[in-house]
C-alpha cells in the first residue's frame, strides 16, 4: 500500500504540486493521468524517492519513507527512455540491482567477487534469477547483447526485467509505452497488465494517454495543474466525471461542451426540448454530450445541417450545425455508425441525444452538477428510442 | 525506522563528491594565486624569515630596469613574430591539405600527421635536436647555407638573432596545432556555399577563397589567433633548454625571468611581480578567448 | 583545363610535401644522429644515412644517463597525476552535472575561473608550501600541484551533463549509491571524455619542464625532459650520439601513441584549446 498525504512540491517559486493525497491499495493498479506538466510525473518521482516533497508525507507498506533515498525504498521503476545502461549487456543490466542490493561492498570488488565463497554463492543465485526473469519475458536469447543492439520493444522488456528481478514492493512506470509504435503499444499494455496479475504487486502508472489508463488500471487519479481532480475507477471516471476538464480529457472522442443559460429547469433553444432535474442550479450550465450518445432520427428534438464528415471506417465523426433560433453558433460532433449509410454534407437532418448519458457542469466553476438532463414530452420518446436503435 | 535527516545526508553526499576537488582547487590554485599577488608587493626571499612591504617597487623595477623590461619586450616581440607567421603558414597548409583531401584522403592524412608531429613530440628533446641543427660549425643549417654560398650564423648566441631563432622553433611547434583547428573550421563550411559561389561566378580558387572560405573561417581565425598568442606567451622550454635567456638577456622571456628570479636567485617578491604581469597578459587573452568560444558556440 | 588542373595539383602537393619535410627534418636528423658513430657526427658534409647504424649510442644512453630511470619517473609521475586528477575531478564533475545543491554555482564558478589561471602563476606559493611540508625532491612534489585539474572537471562535467537524467535515476532506483553511480555508470560512459583528457594530461606532464626544474634537484627523480638536460649539461654537449638516442627514446612514447591513435590524440590535445 502506498499512501500520499498532502504532498506538495515547489521548484523555487513555481509550485509543481500541491495538496496531493492518494491511497493506493496493496496490489492495485493505479494510473496517474493528465496532460503534460500536470504534476503526475513529479508525484511519481516523489514516490520513487528521486525528489523530496516540499510538504507532506509518503508511506509505503505502512512505513514512512519520506526521508529515505530511492535505494532504500525497494521500489522499481520503468522509464520512458528505458534508461538501460549502455555500457552493460542485457544480463549485466538485469543483474545490477541484485548485486547492488544483496552483496556487500567488499563482495562487489572486481577480483574478490571471484574468490570469496559468499560472493560466488550470491553471484550464482543472481545468475539463476536473471535467467528466470529473462525466460519469463522471453528475452533469454538477448542476454549477451548491448542495449544499442535491441529494438524499442526489446529494450522495454529489459527495462521491465530489471524492475522485476529483485521483487520490489511496488512498480512505478513513467510513460513506459510512449516511445513505441501504436501496434506494439497495445501489445505491451496487455503484457504489463499480465505482469500485474502475476506479481500481485502495487503498480503506479503515469500516462497522458487516457486510453492506456482506462484500459489497464483499477483506479485512475486525474491530475491537472498540480492537483488531483478526481480519483475513480475507469468506469466511474467516464460515467461521472467530476468536472468539465476531466470530462474533456477522458474518452476516445472529445466530448461536446456547450454553455447554456438555464432559467430554472428550462433550457433555451435549441435545447428547449430538454429540462434539467436537480436542486439549486447555477445561472449558466455546461452541457457535456458525448459524440456516441447522439444519433440521427427522423423528427428528433435537435434540427441541424450536416457539416464536415470524417470517415473512420466502422464509424464516422459528423459535425452538425444546429439550426433554429438561438442555435446560430452551436455545433455538435456525433459518432455515427457508418454501416447504416451516412448523410451527405449540407443535408438538413434531425438528431436525438441520450439525455441520461449527458453530463451537466457549472459553467463558471466547471464542477459537476448533481442534476440530470431530462427530455420533455414528445422529445422523451425520441430520446429513449435512441437506445432501441440497432 | 528513523532515518537520519535527509537534508543532512544529501549535504554530506555533496560534500563527499565535490568537496575534495573544491578544497584542492582552493589550496592549489586560488589561494596560491592570491599569495603571489601579495608577495609581489614584498621583498620576500625564499628561505628568509621576514619580509618588508615595498609597495609597487617590484613592478617599477620590472618596467624600468633594463633586464626586467627586456623580458617584457622580448616576450611581446616573440608573440608578435610567432602569432602571425604561424597562423598564415598553418592556414595555407590547412587549405592545401583540405584540397588534397577531396581527391586523396590517404595523402591528406599523411600530410596532416607530418605537420602535427611536433605537437606530440617532447619539446625539450626536440630542442636539443634543434641545438644540433643550429650548431655553428657542425649544424645542418649552416652547412646547407654554406652549400648555397651563404655565410653561416651563430643562431643561438647572436644577440640580434637569438630571439628570432627561438621564434622559428615556436612556429615549427605550433603550425600543426593551428592547422588542425583550421581544418576543423574548413570541414564545417557547407559544400553548397561553394556551389552557390560558382553559380555567382566565383569559380577560381582565389575568388572562392575570398567570397566563401575566408569570411566563414573568420571565427576560427580569431580563435586560433588568441590560442596561439596565449601559448606563445608561455614560451619557456626552448629558452631554458637552448639559451637560458642569454646571451646578455637577449632571449629572456617573462616565464623564464620568473623562473630565474624566483628559483635561481630566490627573489620570491620580484618573481611574484613578474608572475602577476605575465598573469595579466594571459588573463586578458584568455578572457577574449572565452568570449570567442562562446561566440563560436552560438554560430552553430 | 585538365592539364592545367593536374599541374596545379602537382605544384600544390609538391609544396605541401616540401613543407612536411621541413617540419619533419628535426625528427630525421635526430634519428640519423642517434645512429651515427661519433666521428661521422663531427665530419663535415651532409649525410642523412649513417655508414653503419651505431646501436651503441642507445646502449650508452641507457647505461650512462639513467635513461631508464627518467622514463620510469615520467611514467610514475604522469600515471599518478592522471590517477589523482580523475579521482578528484570525476565525482566533482558528476555532482556539478547531476545534483542540485547550494554551492554548485559557486564551485562551477571556481572551475571556470581556474581555467584562467596558468599553472606558472601558482608556482611560488606552491613551492613554498611543499618546502614547508618537507616534500621538495620527492615524487609527491611532482604530483601534488596538479591533482586538481579544473580542465578535467570542466570536460567531465560537460560530458556528464549530456547523460540522460533517467539513466542516473534508474541507477538510484536500482540501489546504487551516488559514489557507485559515479564509478559504475557515469565514468565508464565517459570514455570519450576520459581518453581525450588522458591524452591531454599525459602529453602535458610528460613534456613539462618548468615544474620539474623547480620541484626536484635530485637526478634520480628527474622526468624525461629534466633528465635529458642533466645529461646534456653533464656531458658538456660533447657526446651527441647518445644524447640524440636519449632524445629519440624520450620522444618515442608520445609520438608512437600519436601515430597509433591519431584521432584520439588530436582530440585530446586540441581540446586543450580551451585551457591552452
Amino acid at each position: 500500500m502506498i499512501e500520499l498525504e498532502n504532498l506538495g512540491k515547489s521548484f523555487g517559486e513555481t509550485r509543481a504540486l500541491s495538496g496531493v493525497s492518494l491511497t493506493m491499495a496493496e496490489g492495485s493498479f493505479t494510473s496517474l493521468l493528465g496532460p503534460s506538466g500536470c504534476g503526475k510525473s513529479t508525484t511519481l518521482r516523489l514516490i520513487a524517492g528521486l525528489d523530496r516533497p516540499t510538504t507532506g508525507r509518503i508511506r509505503i507498506a505502512g512505513r514512512d519513507v519520506t526521508g529515505l533515498t530511492a535505494a532504500e525504498r525497494n521500489i522499481a521503476m520503468v522509464f520512458q527512455s528505458y534508461a538501460l545502461y549502455p555500457h552493460m549487456t542485457v544480463r549485466q543490466n538485469i543483474n545490477l540491482p541484485l548485486a547492488m542490493r544483496n552483496m556487500t561492498r567488499v563482495e562487489r570488488l572486481p577480483v574478490l567477487d571471484r574468490l570469496l565463497p559468499s560472493a560466488r554463492r550470491k553471484m550464482a543465485d543472481h545468475a539463476a534469477r536473471v535467467r528466470e526473469v529473462a525466460r519469463l519475458l522471453e528475452i533469454d536469447a538477448l542476454l549477451e547483447r548491448k542495449p544499442a543492439e535491441l529494438s524499442g520493444g526489446q529494450k522495454q522488456r529489459v527495462a521491465v526485467g530489471r524492475a522485476l528481478v529483485r521483487d520490489p514492493i511496488a512498480f512505478l512506470f513513467d510513460e513506459p509505452l510512449s516511445n513505441l509504435d501504436a501496434k506494439l503499444r497495445i501489445q505491451m499494455r496487455g503484457e504489463i497488465v499480465d505482469l500485474h496479475r502475476r506479481t500481485g504487486r502495487t503498480f503506479v502508472y503515469v500516462t497522458h494517454d487516457q486510453a492506456e489508463a482506462m484500459s489497464m488500471s483499477d483506479r485512475i487519479a486525474v491530475f491537472m495543474a498540480g492537483e488531483i481532480r478526481q480519483v475513480a475507477t475507469p468506469r466511474e471516471l467516464f460515467e461521472r466525471p467530476a468536472s468539465r476538464e476531466v470530462a474533456a480529457f477522458v474518452g476516445d472522442r472529445p466530448i461536446n461542451l456547450i454553455d447554456v443559460a438555464a432559467t430554472g429547469a428550462a433550457l433555451p433553444p435549441p435545447f428547449d426540448g430538454f429540462a434539467i432535474a436537480g436542486p439549486a442550479l447555477p445561472p449558466r450550465v455546461t452541457l457535456g454530450i458525448r459524440p456516441e450518445t447522439l444519433d440521427l432520427v427522423p423528427e428528433g428534438p435537435l434540427a441541424g445541417r450536416v457539416g464536415l464528415i470524417e470517415y473512420l471506417g466502422s464509424e464516422a465523426m459528423v459535425t452538425f450545425h444546429l439550426s433554429g433560433a438561438g442555435a446560430e453558433d452551436v455545433t455538435l460532433r456525433a459518432a455515427l455508425d457508418a454501416g447504416h449509410g451516412l448523410p451527405a454534407e449540407g443535408d438538413a437532418v434531425s438528431l436525438a441525444l441520450d439525455a441520461a448519458a449527458a453530463h451537466l457542469f457549472d459553467a463558471d466553476t466547471g464542477r459537476r452538477l448533481d442534476a440530470r438532463l431530462v427530455a420533455r414530452d414528445g422529445a422523451a420518446a425520441a430520446g429513449s428510442g435512441l437506445r432501441s436503435l440497432p | 525506522m528513523s532515518a537520519p535527516r535527509p537534508r543532512l545526508r544529501e549535504a554530506l553526499t555533496d560534500l563527499w563528491l565535490a568537496g575534495p576537488a573544491t578544497v584542492a582547487m582552493l589550496v592549489l590554485i586560488f589561494i596560491p594565486a592570491l599569495i603571489v599577488g601579495v608577495l609581489s608587493f614584498t621583498d620576500y626571499l625564499f628561505g628568509a624569515s621576514t619580509f618588508h612591504w615595498v609597495g609597487l617597487d617590484n613592478y617599477i623595477e620590472l618596467f624600468t630596469d633594463r633586464t626586467g623590461r627586456r623580458a617584457v619586450t622580448n616576450t611581446l616581440l616573440y608573440v608578435a613574430v610567432v602569432m602571425p607567421t604561424s597562423i598564415v603558414l598553418s592556414l595555407v597548409a590547412a587549405l592545401g591539405v583540405h584540397a588534397v583531401a577531396r581527391w586523396s584522403r590517404g595523402l591528406a592524412n599523411v600530410l596532416r600527421t607530418a605537420y602535427f608531429m611536433p605537437v606530440a613530440a617532447t619539446l625539450v628533446a626536440m630542442a636539443t635536436v634543434w641545438q644540433m641543427l643550429l650548431h655553428p660549425n657542425l649544424g645542418l643549417v649552416n652547412q646547407v647555407l654554406a652549400l648555397a654560398g651563404m655565410a653561416g650564423q651563430e643562431w643561438l648566441s647572436d644577440r640580434g638573432l637569438v630571439l628570432y631563432t627561438l621564434a622559428v622553433i615556436g612556429i615549427w611547434e605550433t603550425i600543426g596545432y593551428n592547422m588542425i583547428l583550421f581544418l576543423a573550421g574548413l570541414a564545417a563550411i557547407p559544400e553548397h556555399l561553394y556551389d552557390a559561389a560558382a553559380v555567382d561566378g566565383a569559380e577560381r580558387g582565389w575568388e572562392r577563397f575570398w567570397t566563401v572560405t575566408w569570411p566563414l573561417l573568420g571565427p576560427t581565425t580569431l580563435f586560433v589567433l588568441v590560442v596561439t598568442a596565449t601559448r606563445s606567451f608561455r614560451v619557456f622550454e626552448t629558452v631554458a633548454t637552448l639559451t637560458n635567456g642569454g646571451p646578455a638577456f637577449a632571449s629572456d622571456t617573462l616565464v623564464f625571468a620568473m623562473y630565474r628570479e624566483g628559483f635561481v636567485y630566490f627573489k620570491a617578491g620580484y618573481s611574484g611581480a613578474i608572475t602577476m604581469v605575465f598573469f595579466f597578459f594571459v588573463l586578458t587573452l584568455t578572457l577574449i578567448q572565452l568570449r570567442l568560444v562562446e561566440k563560436r558556440v552560438h554560430y552553430r | 583545363m585538365t592539364a592545367k588542373r593536374i599541374l596545379g595539383r602537382a605544384v600544390m602537393v609538391a609544396l605541401l610535401v616540401l613543407g612536411a619535410l621541413v617540419i619533419l627534418l628535426p625528427f630525421f636528423w635526430m634519428l640519423s644522429l642517434s645512429l651515427k658513430p661519433a666521428d661521422e657526427i663531427f665530419a663535415p658534409g651532409i649525410d642523412f644515412l649513417p655508414s653503419r647504424p651505431e646501436w651503441r649510442n642507445y646502449a650508452k644512453a641507457f647505461q650512462e644517463i639513467q635513461l631508464f630511470q627518467f622514463l620510469k619517473n615520467g611514467a610514475i609521475v604522469c600515471g599518478a597525476i592522471l590517477f589523482f586528477q580523475i579521482l578528484f575531478a570525476v565525482p566533482c564533475a558528476y555532482a556539478l552535472a547531476h545534483r542540485r545543491f547550494l554551492a554548485r554555482g559557486a564551485i562551477f564558478g571556481l572551475v571556470i575561473a581556474g581555467l584562467l589561471v596558468p599553472y606558472h602563476v601558482t608556482a611560488i606559493p606552491v613551492f613554498l608550501g611543499l618546502a614547508q611540508a618537507g616534500l621538495l625532491n620527492t615524487y609527491s612534489a611532482l604530483v601534488i600541484p596538479f591533482v586538481a585539474s579544473v580542465f578535467g572537471i570542466f570536460l567531465f562535467r560537460q560530458f556528464f551533463a549530456s547523460l540522460s537524467t533517467d539513466l542516473i535515476d534508474a541507477a538510484r532506483i536500482d540501489g546504487l549509491s551516488e559514489t557507485a553511480i559515479v564509478w559504475r555508470i557515469a565514468f565508464p560512459l565517459a570514455w570519450p571524455a576520459a581518453s581525450a583528457f588522458a591524452v591531454f594530461s599525459v602529453v602535458a606532464h610528460w613534456n613539462d619542464l618548468f615544474w620539474p626544474l623547480i620541484a626536484v634537484s635530485d637526478p634520480n627523480l628527474a622526468t624525461p625532459p629534466r633528465g635529458i638536460l642533466y645529461f646534456r649539461d653533464e656531458e658538456a654537449g660533447s657526446d651527441f650520439g647518445p644524447l640524440m638516442a636519449a632524445a629519440t627514446v624520450i620522444t618515442a612514447p608520445l609520438v608512437l601513441g600519436f601515430l597509433l591513435a591519431q584521432r584520439k590524440f588530436i582530440q585530446g590535445i586540441t581540446a586543450s584549446g580551451l585551457k591552452g
